[in-house]
């Protein structure tokens, strides 16, 4: 079963719908003990970074997060925010993150004059850079939807899974072992957050 | 990079989708949730979802409609209708919606504009804009909510909205509503001109051509309803929506 944390960051059904709508099975758990049973875990989340460590932390998630997948392994997905939660820091706000993987969080920075707007707000396509469980390298262009100011600079190159062009060509989803992250919303992006959700029920363990 | 948008919008009456001619005769078109769901298969960029009697009525957003909606949406959603207060939006956007779109109450006093760009970022909120030509021809702004123009020239609002925070505006030509003839072009043109945010112009696309016009004369998104409920010269109920394909070909 996917566990879908609930840590108090807005509707979650939609995460749920879409899992159903490509035959997996989830729930959207309130409940930290439930965690011990997890199979796979969600870590969903919008908003300020510290706001997200913040509820996360209130709600005792930490310390039973961090032995479901660091010491049990479960295969986790942070989406959004939820991906960023997943670094060390970000500029966003003060308090640290989960740490799971060795990156940082920085703001989207243009130079004056150019006409990108920050959030980067749309539809933008990925390039897949090494083989995944996540996000097939296929011939179609795959596009996803994203909202979002602050970027994932990943230490270690090869922790960068996809990367997204926006004025800079920053890392839209990322993994380390069982670790996984997209910046984007694949429940808010189609066929193509579908297959992406598929591909994350049919890892085996 | 990010490319023109296309939005079907539809329109909530007590519950149910209507789709309306020039802003009157709302026709029923048929149930949302539905509609979503052939929209979610359809792949559309972004949908658009106005309740179009919560202002005239002077009601409550429909909390456990929109949840429904955020809920099946598999595509950002845009709400709009009834929104008045800071705490109203957060609700909304509590529940799962991307964007909202926000009119008749800004009218006389833009500064909720300001509130909600600075507390939820100004990518998430949306004016509306309705403009209607008088008898002389000349553009006016326009209240859905009391069915009048109003006298304030609609660019100077234009460029207010922007100012106080708009992410994007949605331009409505009234007098296209439905009509699938056709956008205004100068109105477009005029309106993208003065402004700095995404423009999403509405009223009158009634084929690919018109929506290519449109992004030609600087909309960035084109917004349409009639164009993706009817079909036909009888205005038959059927929910369509173009390729993929054929907008990157449309746009390139």
């Amino acid at each position: 079963m996917i566990y879908i944390i609930n840590y108090g960051v807005g509707n979650l059904s939609s995460i749920a719908n879409i899992i159903k709508k490509v035959g997996g099975e989830s729930e959207i758990i309130n409940d930290v003990s439930l965690l011990k049973t997890a199979s796979k875990i969600i870590l969903p989340g919008v908003g300020a970074f510290d706001h997200g460590m913040k509820k996360l932390a209130e709600n005792g998630w930490i310390d039973e997060l961090n032995d479901a997948v660091l010491n049990r392994k479960i295969p986790v997905l942070g989406i959004c925010l939820g991906m960023q939660l997943l670094c060390k820091s970000s500029e966003e706000g003060v308090l640290p993150g989960l740490g799971w993987i060795d990156a940082d969080v920085k703001k989207f920075s243009f130079a004056e004059g150019s006409d990108l707007k920050i959030p980067h707000m749309g539809w933008n396509t990925v390039k897949v850079k090494k083989e995944n469980p996540l996000i097939k390298n296929t011939e179609e262009e795959q596009r996803f939807y994203f909202v979002h100011s602050y970027r994932v600079v990943c230490n270690n190159p090869e922790d960068t899974l996809a990367t997204t062009n926006y004025g800079v060509e920053f890392t839209s989803s990322l993994s380390h072992e069982n670790i996984l992250g997209a910046q984007f919303h694949p429940e808010k992006s189609h066929r193509f957050g579908m297959s992406l959700l598929k591909n994350f029920i049919d890892i085996t363990c | 990079m990010l490319k023109n948008r296309v939005i079907p919008c539809l329109l909530l009456r007590n519950g149910g989708l209507v789709k309306t001619l020039k802003f009157a005769d709302p026709k029923y078109v048929g149930d949302p949730i539905n509609a979503i769901r052939i929209f979610n298969d359809k792949e559309v960029d972004e949908l658009m979802v106005l309740d179009i009697t919560a202002s005239k009525e002077k009601k409550e957003p429909n909390y456990d409609l929109i949840e429904q909606f955020a809920s099946e949406c598999f595509m950002p959603l845009c709400y709009g209708g009834g929104v008045k207060t800071v705490e109203q939006a957060r609700k909304i956007f509590a529940l799962g919606v991307e964007k909202i779109c926000i009119q008749t109450a800004v009218l006389e006093d833009l500064s909720l504009i300001s509130a909600l760009a600075e507390q939820f970022g100004n990518q998430s909120i949306l004016v509306s804009i309705d403009v209607k030509k008088d008898w002389l021809g000349k553009v006016k702004l326009y209240s859905a909510a009391t069915g009048k123009t109003v006298s304030r020239p609609w660019t100077e609002f234009l460029q207010e909205a922007v100012k106080s925070g708009a992410g994007e505006i949605v331009l409505n030509a009234v007098d296209r509503d439905g009509t699938l003839k056709g956008m205004d072009i100068e109105l477009i043109q005029q309106a993208s001109k003065s402004i700095s945010v995404p423009l999403i112009a509405v009223g009158g696309a009634g084929s690919l051509q018109d929506i290519k016009t449109a992004v030609d004369a600087g909309a960035s998104a084109v917004s349409a309803g009639a164009f993706f409920v009817f079909q036909g010269p009888h205005r038959a109920v059927l929910i369509t929506y173009p390729k993929y394909k054929e907008l990157e070909q449309l746009f390139n």
